[in-house]
């Protein structure tokens, strides 16, 4: 209950949160990516009708802004989990078996290349190709946490961990 | 807060000079990404607690007066450089280094350091090799054999606090550019120090700044370039997170020699620490009067804009970074006109790597003939490589140009480790230096000097840095289809020969891995490469090649294991993969069948097993699970 009318509030307020964005950054067309930024950090993603929004509002054709929000690796055109799971496969990374761990995720969320986020829309699995932690190779980040000298069964292990303590809120 | 005129960094280093001399002790906690996600933020407050709980004093920010005089002052650092280690915690005065610290470990530290005035020493960094403790870094060969400029200051410093980098001599060398040298005189300084642009391609910058210098114009860019973007390589983040005024600083000077009044520090997003401290820095900096209007009394002005990259390692190359500036994607356009002429919104621009704007206040501090003692004369000063891979010793390190791969792979680095970490004496194999633009080299290059020149003559390039160390279980057929793999997804699709080129190359590599390759399959694969070289426009995809070429060029007898036995020699090609049971080291224990997800193996309790080739699917569990090493192959 409680969250259908959270939703539908955010629904109401949604384009009002667009038009803050824009004004902070004076609905200029050259700031488009701190724009794009911006929403996708209140958003998760950009969704489409928000895109055609952003488009009219700064006087850009919408395929202008589809080519930007398709171009860098960052802009999520779909929703992702709530937990964005990042293995790094950095060079590091790839020579000290990046990629087992990434097959150890998937095998646990059921997830493959091209299926990245569960249908509970908790997890999103993805590859970054350096996170700069080189050093503590390899490397998984889960949304802002980098947990450094990962194993597959840890890094499954930290999964099983989210996963334990969202039913724990649940019940 | 102070007016800009009355500005005096003089007064403002003696008063934190006071400041900083009042309590007896700081502890140091490496606040660096990779020492944060090991937990250092956690042994901070243990240490603001713990220190509190002892009844000693605790200072977490100097102020310039009332602090506690003889208490203990605890303060983070950006990133030391020796991540692997980390967290890591510096005692002064007496400069003790522990590594690994945990925030339980934090009681004992006080009591027996704080108190009793002893050494923890199972915290102390051990030696892989001597299994000797060090005690400072002096006694660490991963710093002892250092040269560190750039870095001096980074691991030392609280990087959010702009008034300890006025006190260490910061943005004396901008208030000179500003006061006592002309535009002229500062491009001339730069040229003669001979400095090189650290980004990668070695230009020199002073010659870039004096282009930019003498075209017409009023409204001129300064660009810092922060879009890290090869994979391997994090001396730019390092050197952000951990100094960031003193890329402020060189972006200072570099506008005062083209004479720009505005500029982008351009920040890869995945970097939000190096981000958060950038930010910072421009606001202390503008608040305190050192950006802004009226720079130290002169009728000039300089404003900073952080910008955050969106994920596109294209974006590195100078066009289309300011395309992406500009809001636009991400893509290079020819040159010329070259950004000196036309760059951001058409206007003259110069855009310079971190570490090379990091390295200016230096210069002009210690002047061009200073400058050029270090280094070899073709590519003076020092160099900060990202030292990763399979080696004892990774992390962020320093080394005058001319240095060599053994003295960085051996001395600091350690020496090669195998898989499991230990350190071996015949490990090494190859050294990947520059990224997916770079190239190996091997042992033959072990001795080489270390510069610009050198390493182009050996097919591979300084890049930005990144140093991977592999050893001989690695594959270099794999390593290569890695960097193709990588160029592919990140070409920004505008040259054919780059967006397919890149494609078919991986898709060569590919047969060549999984055992479909026949002898043309190599020539057409260098064909291919020089192509793609040829036919690009940016240096994304005139270098994307380099990888495979160099690893053609040393490693042919690999390829051609693949190619002609069908054989990995490293087994890490999972389709060529034979797996196979020794009959004489197996003890028949059936772990093997019992792990094996396809039932591929049989065999009677105590006798030798076997593999059914034709239904194993090579997953290598029977050879994780079997005690007496008897599975190979896989």
């Amino acid at each position: 209950m409680a969250l259908t009318e959270e939703r539908s509030t955010r629904m109401v307020r949604k384009f009002e949160r667009v038009c803050e964005i824009l004004d902070r950054y004076d609905r200029d067309p050259a700031k488009l990516i701190p724009i794009l930024q911006a929403v996708q950090d209140d958003y998760r993603y950009l969704p489409e009708e928000v895109l055609t929004y952003i488009a009219t509002a700064l006087g850009l054709p919408p395929a202008r802004l589809y080519g930007v929000a398709t171009f860098y690796a960052h802009f999520a055109l779909e929703p992702k989990g709530k937990y964005i799971v990042r293995l790094c496969d950095g060079t590091a990374c790839h020579v000290k078996k990046s990629i087992p761990i990434l097959e150890a995720l998937r095998a646990k969320l059921g997830l493959d290349a091209d299926t990245k986020t569960t249908p509970d829309m908790l997890f999103t699995v993805e590859t970054v190709s350096c996170l700069g932690a080189c050093g503590l190779a390899p490397a998984v980040v889960i949304n802002d946490d980098v947990h450094g000298k990962m194993t597959p069964d840890a890094a499954v292990s930290l999964v099983e961990d989210i996963i334990a303590s969202e039913e724990g809120q649940q019940c | 807060m102070l007016a800009p005129a009355t500005l005096n960094i003089d007064n403002i280093a003696q008063a934190f000079g006071v400041a900083i001399r009042q309590p007896a002790r700081r502890i140091i906690v490496c606040a660096g990404t990779g020492c944060v996600a090991g937990g250092s933020l956690k042994v901070h407050k243990a240490f603001v607690d713990q220190i509190a709980a002892a009844g000693l004093d605790v200072v977490t920010e100097l102020k310039d007066e009332d602090n506690a005089s003889g208490g203990v002052l605890v303060s983070k650092s950006g990133c030391h450089g020796f991540c692997q280690a980390g967290p890591l915690i510096t005692i002064l005065p007496e400069g003790i280094l522990y590594t690994g610290v945990k925030p339980e470990d934090v009681p004992e530290i006080v009591q027996t350091t704080l108190i009793d005035g002893q050494v923890v020493d199972r915290l102390l960094y051990v030696d892989p090799v001597t299994g000797l403790h060090g005690r400072s870094p002096h006694e660490i060969t991963f710093y002892a054999r250092q040269e560190r400029s750039v870095l001096k200051e980074s691991g030392h410093i609280d990087p959010e606090d702009i008034r300890e980098y006025i006190y260490h001599g910061g943005y004396g060398a901008a208030k000179r550019a500003y006061t006592e040298l002309t535009a002229q005189a500062v491009c001339e300084e730069i040229l003669h120090s001979g400095l090189r642009g650290r980004g990668g391609g070695g230009f020199p910058t002073g010659r870039k700044w004096e282009l930019t210098r003498v075209q017409p114009g009023e409204k001129k860019y300064v660009i810092c370039n922060g879009d890290e973007g090869d994979p391997g390589a994090f001396m730019d983040r390092s050197v952000m997170e951990g100094n960031p005024h003193s890329v402020v600083e060189g972006m200072m000077i570099a506008a005062r020699a083209i004479g720009a009044n505005e500029g982008y520090i351009y920040v890869r997003a995945e970097y939000p620490l190096a981000v958060k401290r950038i930010r910072k820095a421009i606001e202390d900096a503008t608040e305190l009067g050192v950006l802004g209007e009226g720079l130290f009394g002169s009728d000039l002005n300089l404003s900073l804009h952080v910008m955050e990259g969106a994920g596109a390692f294209v974006c590195g190359e100078e066009t289309a970074l300011m395309a992406s500036i500009e809001g636009k994607r991400g893509m290079p356009s020819p040159k010329p006109p070259f950004p000196a002429q036309s760059g951001l919104w058409g206007k003259p621009t110069v855009i310079n790597n971190v570490e090379t704007l990091a390295t200016i206040p230096l210069i002009l501090n210690m002047g061009a003939p200073e400058f050029r003692k270090l280094g070899t004369p073709n590519s003076p000063g020092t160099k900060t490589f990202a030292l990763t891979g399979h080696v004892a010793n990774t992390g962020l390190i320093e080394v005058p140009f001319g240095a060599t791969l053994r003295e960085i792979v051996y001395n600091i680095g350690g020496g090669v480790t195998d898989d499991n970490g230990k350190v071996t004496g015949t490990g090494f194999k190859a050294v990947q230096i520059g990224g997916p633009s770079g190239g190996c080299l091997t042992e033959e290059h072990l001795d080489l000097p270390l510069d610009y020149d050198s390493l182009r003559g050996a097919g591979a390039m300084v890049g930005s840095g990144g140093l991977v160390v592999m050893n001989k279980q690695s594959c270099m057929v794999n390593i290569a289809r890695f960097f193709m793999q990588f160029t592919q997804n990140e070409s920004c699709g505008k040259c054919v020969l780059c967006r397919e080129g890149t494609k078919q190359m991986a898709a060569l590599l590919d047969d060549v891995m999984e055992g479909r390759a026949t002898e043309k399959t190599l020539d057409l694969l260098e064909k291919l490469a020089k192509a793609v070289q040829v036919g690009s426009l940016c240096g994304l995809g005139k270098t994307a090649p380099n990888p495979v070429l160099s690893t053609l060029r040393y490693f042919r007898a690999e390829y051609e294991a693949h190619v002609f036995q069908k054989r990995c020699p490293t087994g890490r090609c999972k389709a060529l993969a034979m797996p196979e049971i020794h009959p004489e080291l197996c003890k028949g224990c059936t772990l093997c069948a019992r792990n094996c997800p396809v039932n591929a193996i049989s065999g009677e309790k105590r006798q030798p097993h076997v593999i059914d080739t034709e239904v194993c699917i090579k997953c290598g569990a029977c050879a994780a699970a079997c005690k007496f090493s008897a599975i190979t192959g896989v």
